[in-house]
């Protein structure tokens, strides 16, 4: 087998083992909160006889071992049950919230990344100049504000002083997609805001990197325009580092965004997981951390893959 | 070597920020819990820059939400550096079985998004702040250790290294008079951007309702606690946000300079 | 006097005041009747409600855990939302007893037994009839042993139930002149079949009948086709949405976004006042926010100790800081004037760091730290309201401190368990409710472990008393007995503090719960 393929089967065979081990990490965690579900469904209310009732009916008094092994066994059959609380199906409430995250981070991802790389790109041809300046101090702005400053700023500012967006951006089937897109673009904004800055300055400083290279003189000694060297000499050798901090950006975007989906009451995975942690309703906690796990892991797989094709020194080991 | 503008701005309010959260105490004109005014009032000459939602003085407030701001992220950041950089060199250095290991036990960490482990760790354990760094400085190690090790990685194939290997040198005296010379300028680096990220982070926290708890303060919830009136016009928010802000910048532009002099660039917002 | 009279008359077409009192009032200004009812049927007519639109509200509270079914309810958003789709027996509204799909109720002599007479032809949504087997169907799933209803507790005092014809016959262990407004429990609607099959079908006799539900983001209802009730569900469309965040909250309903949204925060509340296309609207509800003692465990089993502690809080202080105002003060004792029957003579305790002081010597306390445990969630502003406690009582030389704990896992762990800690109550529809849940010897929730024999006989003894000025007198000696030897410190109730566009038609104020006790969508209008 090839020395690459092998090495992409491996990781791929280890991130399944990983996946697996962060069920039992989540399982164990989770279990060791005080308190039951029981507790946390019935709250104040709580009473020795209902909290008994709630429990058996629950199946909370079989041991947490068991538990696991039943879940994971119906979870590889495709069944992951249903929520503990509300006793909806779990796989129908997270399709719909996962595609709800999808189109968020897709949504956002579709400006940000295009809109990085292009001013990557133009900083690095004015490296130093004033174009660079400019861009580099406003996206170093906008990687310092915390996510909720941005929020509320867009808030006051495009429904209040601009009428023009609605501060809630809950999606809903039925919604067309120009709706959709309107619903959500407060959120995306301030999405775009968050991970352009740290995709921006790894393309500038990726390419600036590959400027120093002897073909790049070649290059230029040629006579092509700087755009054009940057364009199809320097931007192809660069393109490793910038697709794995792509990457780790979607993952963000996926995964790491609770605040912004709380702050525009957004229906997706994210506040949904949080609902949950606090009721502690095990399998969608379960589910839910096992889809991010899985985008993690499969996203960082793709990077690690990249890297490898992209580095000789790792491709030929010694 | 001439420093550029951007890298003194930068020096200097870091170090302002750094003098503030220090001298907090003798700097502050008002008590940190008592209200000194009215509810919500502009800034005028008596409070700088206004009152917050219960009437207490927020440039007062702001000087010792900033000690503990800068404070937990300082020693978060620190902790998270001190273990992640050891662990990675030590993983780039032996190879095998060691780095798969404790790649995949940070991969294993990395792979649960780390706000989702902090709300649940934090909503068990006292919110206490030695908790906070811990939680912080714990999560944060992974991505230091990824980083370093992939520095140390590119520096264990040098041929210094090699000869360094085949001269029969014991491990420690490579991670330490090998690597850890060669990596320090990206390391400092991220430093600095671990260190905003820490600030961040516990401004998250605090947001929701995880982080510092009262009386003590720190930014992120002084932005909480004032957010409502933002939409009418009340500028008691702005401050805690642009005191984020600037902290962030004059330690980016910092850590931007040092970068510049190298040209690796890793590690991102912590997802 | 014309100025006063039209506001009098829209108050009447409001709902706020009743058409006897507008007439008196009217007499006793010197309008001649003429005069005053032409003021009536104007202000009717403008009052008239409008058909058509959706009528949308912005709520905070509500989770993707959430559920349709009335047992497990216990919060703002499922309340809200069940009181859209279902229908309960009876409804209270400001202390009235209002027939719903009960027509008629009647008792013996002791009230030991009750009849509800239902009214005919009422139908479900999906086009069955509503039954006296379906209410005595529902009343079991409450009541049953392995229910996990919150109503539970309520009810429990039913021991026989019967169906005949269109009557339900409700037999009690013992008089009980409140059970019909038990009845009136939120948790309590009635469902085809009583729920026993699916009880979170969310099917019941409602004004709207839902079409979509998506817990914790939005539920959408269509008007119930044939609703027997014409003069509730104005609007085709009505909606539910879950906006946890304030400031989304609040720039939604002004933005138009939502038409009404509850839990305005007492602090922006004059700013959202000021924005002129909204109206905040408030109602002194019988929520209360607390700090509970428990009287069996030292050191406060000691009555002086326990007197210390009252005379130390600062009321007026905490429903200015913790409440912006929008409250009153608490004079420890569970029950104000939302509630019939209120003795209102009773006199208000002060802060009095010298008699507290005088108490503490008293109570021959050795001076160690007496420690109040408090978590942010306890309610909100909670830590801030135990700080100011603290700060006033130890301005009396008393040893208060105070221990934070996480939110996690306090109803469980701490509530009801540690001797001193920091809780609220929602309060009840009437007085015996109140007193039984948490004041009985015997209740599950005597959160203050409260134990007074002739309290719980007083109880009793008002339960089955069918004369209200012998029932007030006995309350009042209740009250009396719990301020001055219960375990209860309350500094004070919170208002509900509310906003609607002012394209909403048809808001009356209701301190029974949240946005009129749960009947806002159905009750209102737009006007726009």
């Amino acid at each position: 087998m090839h020395p690459v393929l092998k090495l992409v089967v491996q990781r791929i065979a280890l991130g399944l083992i990983l996946l697996l081990a962060v069920s039992a990490v989540i399982f164990l965690g989770i279990e060791a909160l005080p308190g039951d579900t029981a507790q946390a469904i019935l709250g104040q209310g709580a009473t020795e006889v209902s909290l008994a009732n709630l429990r058996e009916k629950l199946g909370l008094n079989e041991p947490a071992i068991t538990r696991y092994f039943a879940w994971l066994w119906a979870a590889l059959h495709g069944d992951l049950g249903v929520a503990l609380t509300n006793g909806i199906d779990i796989s129908t409430a997270i399709g719909q919230r996962f595609g709800n995250t999808l189109f968020l981070a897709s949504c956002a991802a579709a400006i940000a990344v295009p809109l990085a790389i292009i001013l990557g790109l133009v900083a690095a041809r004015y490296n130093g100049r004033w174009p660079d300046k400019l861009i580099s101090g406003i996206t170093l702005t906008t990687i310092s504000l915390p996510e909720f400053v941005a929020a509320y700023f867009v808030i006051f500012l495009l429904t209040q002083v601009f009428p023009i967006f609605q501060p809630v951006a809950m999606v809903f089937p039925g919604m067309t997609f120009w709706e959709r897109l309107h619903a959500v673009a407060l959120p995306v904004i301030v999405l775009v805001m968050v991970v352009l800055a740290h995709m921006m300055r790894m393309t500038r400083a990726a390419i600036l990197n590959v400027m120093q290279s002897a073909y790049i003189e070649t290059a230029e000694l040629k006579g092509l325009s700087p755009m054009q060297v940057i364009w199809k000499h320097a931007f192809p050798n660069a393109i490793a580092p910038i697709v794995s901090v792509v990457i780790l950006n979607l993952a963000y975007l996926v995964v790491g965004v609770v605040v912004v989906e709380v702050v525009f009451s957004y229906n997706a995975l994210g506040q949904y997981l949080v609902d949950h942690v606090t009721k502690r309703d095990l399998p969608v906690v379960q589910a839910v951390g096992m889809i991010f796990a899985a985008v993690y892991i499969g996203l960082n797989i793709l990077a690690d893959v990249i890297t490898i094709i992209a580095n000789p020194r790792l491709r030929h080991p010694k | 070597m001439k420093l550029p503008f951007s890298a003194v701005l930068g020096i200097f309010l870091t170090s302002s920020f750094l003098f503030m959260a220090v001298f907090a105490q003798f700097l502050a004109p008002y008590s940190i819990s008592d209200p000194s005014g009215g509810v919500w009032e502009g800034p005028s000459a008596t409070h700088w820059l206004g009152t917050d939602t219960i009437g207490r003085d927020i440039f007062s407030r702001l000087i010792y939400g900033g000690q503990i701001t800068i404070f937990v992220a300082l020693a978060s950041s620190t902790l998270a550096f001190s273990l992640g950089a050891f662990l990675g060199f030590m993983a780039a250095v032996k190879g095998g079985w060691v780095e798969q290991v404790m790649s995949r036990l940070v991969d294993l960490v990395m792979a649960i998004p780390s706000l989702i482990v902090a709300l649940v760790i934090l909503s068990v354990l006292p919110l206490n702040l030695t908790v906070l760094i811990l939680v912080i400085g714990l999560l944060d190690s992974t991505r230091v250790y990824r980083l370093s090790r992939a520095v140390a990685m590119d520096i264990a194939v040098m041929d210094y290294v090699e000869a360094a290997k085949l001269r029969g040198e014991r491990q420690t005296w490579i991670i330490f008079r090998e690597i850890l010379p060669n990596a320090l300028s990206p390391l400092v680096a991220e430093f600095g951007l671990r260190f905003i990220f820490a600030v961040l982070f516990i401004s998250t926290l605090s947001f929701l309702g995880l982080g510092i708890q009262p009386p003590l303060t720190d930014w992120g919830g002084m932005v909480k606690e004032n957010k409502d009136g933002l939409v009418y016009g009340k500028s008691a928010a702005l401050m805690p946000a642009l005191a984020i802000a600037a902290l962030a910048i004059s330690v980016n532009l910092v850590a931007d300079w040092i970068l510049s002099r190298t040209s690796s660039l890793k590690g991102g917002r912590g997802g | 006097m014309t100025d006063q009279l039209s506001t009098m008359a829209s108050m009447v077409a409001k709902g706020a005041m009743t058409r006897r009192d507008f007439n008196a009032r009217a007499a006793a200004m010197g309008a001649g009747s003429v005069l005053a009812s032409s003021f009536l049927a104007t202000a009717a007519r403008a009052e008239e409600p409008v058909k058509g639109g959706t009528l949308i509200c912005g709520m905070q509270g509500g989770e993707s855990t959430n559920s349709l079914d009335p047992a497990l309810a216990a919060s703002d958003v499922p309340f809200m939302i069940n009181s859209t789709w279902g229908e309960f027996l009876v409804d209270v509204d400001r202390g009235e007893l209002k027939m719903r799909l009960a027509e008629e109720v009647s008792s013996n002599a002791d009230a030991t037994e009750w009849k509800f007479k239902m009214r005919s032809g009422v139908e479900y949504h999906d086009g069955r009839t509503v039954t006296a087997d379906d209410v005595v169907a529902t009343l079991t799933r409450h009541t049953g042993d392995d229910a996990q209803s919150g109503a539970q507790g309520i009810v429990k005092g039913i021991t026989a139930m019967k169906a005949e014809g269109d009557m339900v016959t409700l037999t009690l262990e013992s008089g009980n002149a409140d059970l019909p407004f038990l009845m009136a429990d939120y948790h309590l609607l009635i469902q085809p079949g009583g729920g026993m099959d699916n009880p979170a079908a969310g099917i019941g006799a409602g004004a709207y009948k839902i079409v979509s539900n998506e817990p914790g983001v939005r539920t959408v209802f269509e008007k119930h086709a044939n609703y027997w009730d014409s003069a509730t569900g104005h609007a085709d469309m009505v909606e539910v949405l879950s906006i946890n965040d304030n400031t989304a909250r609040t720039a939604a309903l002004q933005s138009g976004q939502v038409h009404m949204m509850n839990r305005v925060d007492p602090k922006i509340a004059a700013l959202l006042a000021g924005v002129g296309s909204v109206t905040i609207e408030r109602a002194a509800g019988p929520g209360h926010y607390v700090f509970i003692m428990r009287c069996d465990a030292a050191p406060f089993d000691n009555n002086d100790l326990r007197m210390a502690l009252k005379l130390g809080i600062n009321r007026a202080e905490m429903v200015d800081k913790i409440l912006g105002g929008m409250g009153s003060p608490g004079n420890d004792f569970p029950i104000n004037a939302a509630y019939p029957m209120f003795d209102a003579t009773i006199p208000q305790r002060e802060y009095d760091a010298a008699a507290a002081a005088e108490f503490y010597k008293k109570s021959g306390h050795d001076g160690s730290p007496i420690v109040l445990q408090v978590a942010p969630g306890a309610f909100p502003g909670a830590v801030d309201a135990a700080n100011l406690f603290v700060a006033s009582a130890n301005a009396a030389g008393i040893p208060l401190t105070l221990k934070l704990e996480p939110d996690d896992g306090y109803w469980s762990n701490v509530w009801n368990v540690a001797p001193f800690c920091a809780s609220y109550w929602g309060g009840r529809p009437v007085q015996d409710q109140m007193y039984s849940t948490a004041y009985l010897s015997t209740a599950d929730w005597n959160d203050t472990a409260f134990r007074d024999p002739a309290f719980d006989a007083l109880m009793i003894q008002a339960r089955g008393e069918l004369d209200v000025a012998k029932r007030t007198a006995i309350y009042s000696q209740m009250a009396n007995t719990l301020r001055d030897t219960g375990g209860l410190i309350l500094p004070m109730f919170n208002d509900w503090v509310e906003a609607r566009a002012n394209t909403v038609g048809g808001w009356i104020a209701n301190p029974a719960g949240s946005l009129m006790d749960g009947k806002a969508l159905r009750a209102c209008w737009l006007t726009a």
